[in-house]
């Protein structure tokens, strides 16, 4: 059996990434699934890893991994793998993995393969090219593999197991710790997080101007457990913040409705919501993308629509 | 200050794009330089120009494009260099066709390397045509400094140090990093000037230094296509679904869908 590893990030309290452990699920099907989590909250963190299949987790909650940039974190990661030769190591496209998976590539002389969406077996992943209408199969070369997945590749299960935890002590020299994290700002969101509510609202270009994403809020308080993206379009464009954006660049959903609203589809976005179990799309141009994924699928005005929608959907509930 | 952007030529991102068998065609396509890319250039630009007027650093320093391409890539770099930067370098080699982001980051850290000191290397933080992402994050391995992704904001730099701010999923982080460094700046970070006629006329006469490989002390093995695609296929496609135009009862009909996914 393949020795398959899985980087894990994790919250200072001990809350594991929900893709690190989509793909651990993935990990424990392919072959013998360990982790390695390092930073504050790893300890902690093993136990969830343990519970859906990691025999073994390698953690450290040594504060260097939070504090500096990457690069400690590539190298306890290297002399780990220098120790135990796993066959793949595997992350999930997040900003501090990405970091640590392209630095270890260079470090090892592996290719690294990045926006995975399927593992099929030890020696080919698959990506999806053209908004999803293309899957290519890739053989993995290196020792061991390096492979980046998307968030919601796989769907999480827990293996009902736990894990031997083996804490990591490696050095770290002091010419590794010169990008230093001095303040940590959080944005304050309310509701449901984007990538987790069972409702995404989302808004384009075709709202026309900003103060209208007010009436997305609105339509969002209304079903509740619903939570407001856009596109990368009215993101760059200062609308709503870089934490909405849904798409190839930020994040991807998979809820059980997405509701598309103003948006034409570029694949940039499409990739990010495709996923979704029912599409909704309102725009008014019929030729729009969108319209060729929508399980129901609007001509008409969003702006004369929503405050109807918001009304008939307070009706509803009563 | 020394600084290197890095700019990619892509296939025009607004044209439909092609395979040319198991990879992206890039040959006999329109290209331009990588949009990602003219924040990293815009960047490079304004620390330069903040240096030159502030106190203690004098504008001395240059802001290089490292390039590596086709030659029609030179369209890139000049696109760069009519915005602003002083000169660029191209590397351009056939068995380059193809290359991985491993041999592309071991290309552009030799020609970096090359190129002379430096302080600070600018790049987008993923291209429009491959978006991997990882690339800054090899590339600096490679050249031995840290490096800072997915920066939004520049908030100060001087000799030794740059501060910027760092997007996270919820947020974003300060940090400060020691120069020589890689960052990766978003779309965000600023607001990338137009290239003005002077500037595109200036840029004709701006040096242009065009490597090989073996300028690099590189062989074909060093940077030898390790990734194979093996087997391409159609995705199965969404069933579409019901499309109506709005008469009045759309709005009734979307709350009835939400009430029968058991949403509302």
């Amino acid at each position: 059996m393949a020795k398959v590893w899985v980087f894990a990030e994790t919250t200072p309290e001990g809350e594991v990434d929900p893709a690190a452990l989509e793909i651990l699920t993935k990990a424990r099907e392919i072959g013998d699934a360990e982790a390695v989590v390092l930073g504050p909250g790893a300890t902690k963190a093993a136990e969830k890893l343990g519970e859906f299949g990691a025999a073994t987790v390698y953690a450290s909650d040594d504060e260097v991994y939070g504090d500096y940039v990457a690069q400690p974190a590539t190298h306890a990661l290297h002399s780990l793998i220098e120790e135990h030769s796993p066959d793949l190591v595997l992350f999930a496209m997040a900003y501090d993995s990405r970091d640590v998976a392209g630095r270890l590539s260079a470090k090892l002389g592996s290719t690294l393969m990045s926006n995975a969406t399927d593992l099929i077996d030890e020696n080919t992943a698959r990506t999806a090219v053209f908004g999803g209408a293309t899957l290519v199969d890739v053989k993995l070369e290196g020792s061991p593999k390096l492979v980046i997945f998307r968030p919601k590749s796989f769907e999480a299960a827990p293996s009902g197991g736990s894990a031997d935890v083996v804490e990591v002590s490696v050095d770290i020299p002091d010419d590794l710790k010169k990008a230093k994290r001095v303040e940590r700002h959080i944005e304050e969101a309310t509701g449901p997080r984007l990538d987790q509510a069972p409702v995404v609202i989302s808004g384009g270009r075709g709202l026309q101007e900003p103060g209208n994403f007010e009436l997305l809020d609105q339509l969002a308080a209304a079903i509740g457990n619903a939570a407001v993206g856009g596109t990368r379009a009215v993101v760059d464009a200062g609308w709503v913040p870089y934490s909405y954006q849904i798409g190839q660049t930020g994040i991807t959903v998979k809820p059980s409705v997405y509701l598309a609203i103003g948006i034409s589809g570029a694949t940039q976005h499409i990739v990010g919501m495709k996923g979704a179990k029912k599409i909704i799309a309102i725009n008014k141009d019929e030729e729009a993308p969108i319209f060729q994924l929508a399980d129901l699928g609007i001509v008409g005005d969003a702006l004369k629509i929503l405050p109807q929608l918001i009304e008939e959907v307070k009706t509803r509930k009563g | 200050m020394n600084i290197v952007v890095c700019v990619k030529h892509i296939p025009d991102p607004n044209l439909p794009a092609e395979m040319d068998g198991k990879t992206l065609k890039r040959e006999g396509v329109q290209g331009v330089m990588d949009p990602g890319d003219e924040f990293g250039v815009e960047a490079g630009l304004q620390i330069k120009e903040r240096l030159a007027t502030g106190d203690g650093e004098s504008g001395e320093g240059e802001v290089t494009l490292v390039s590596m391409g086709p030659a029609a890539a030179m369209e890139a770099v000049r696109r760069g260099l009519s915005m602003g930067a002083d000169k660029g370098v191209l590397v351009s080699d056939d068995v380059l066709k193809g290359s991985d982001a491993l041999a592309t980051a071991k290309v552009l850290s030799a020609a970096i390397q090359k190129n002379g000191a430096f302080d600070l290397v600018i790049a987008g933080v993923e291209s429009t045509d491959g978006y991997t992402g990882t690339l800054p994050g090899t590339l600096a391995e490679f050249l031995g400094v840290p490096h800072v992704s997915t920066v939004k904001e520049i908030v100060s730099a001087d000799g030794g140090t740059l501060k910027v701010n760092r997007q996270t999923a919820d947020g974003y982080h300060v940090v400060e990093v020691g120069l020589p460094a890689v960052i990766s700046v978003t779309a965000g970070v600023n607001e990338p000037r137009y290239a003005s006629f002077k500037g595109i006329m200036a840029a004709k006469k701006k040096p242009v230094e065009q490597l090989s490989l073996s300028d690099l002390d590189l062989s074909g093995d060093d940077v030898a296509v390790k990734q194979e695609v093996t087997e391409l296929s159609k995705a199965e496609e969404r069933e579409g679904g019901e499309i109506i135009e709005d008469d009045g009862s759309a709005a009734a009909k979307i709350a009835d869908f939400l009430k029968e996914a058991k949403v509302i």
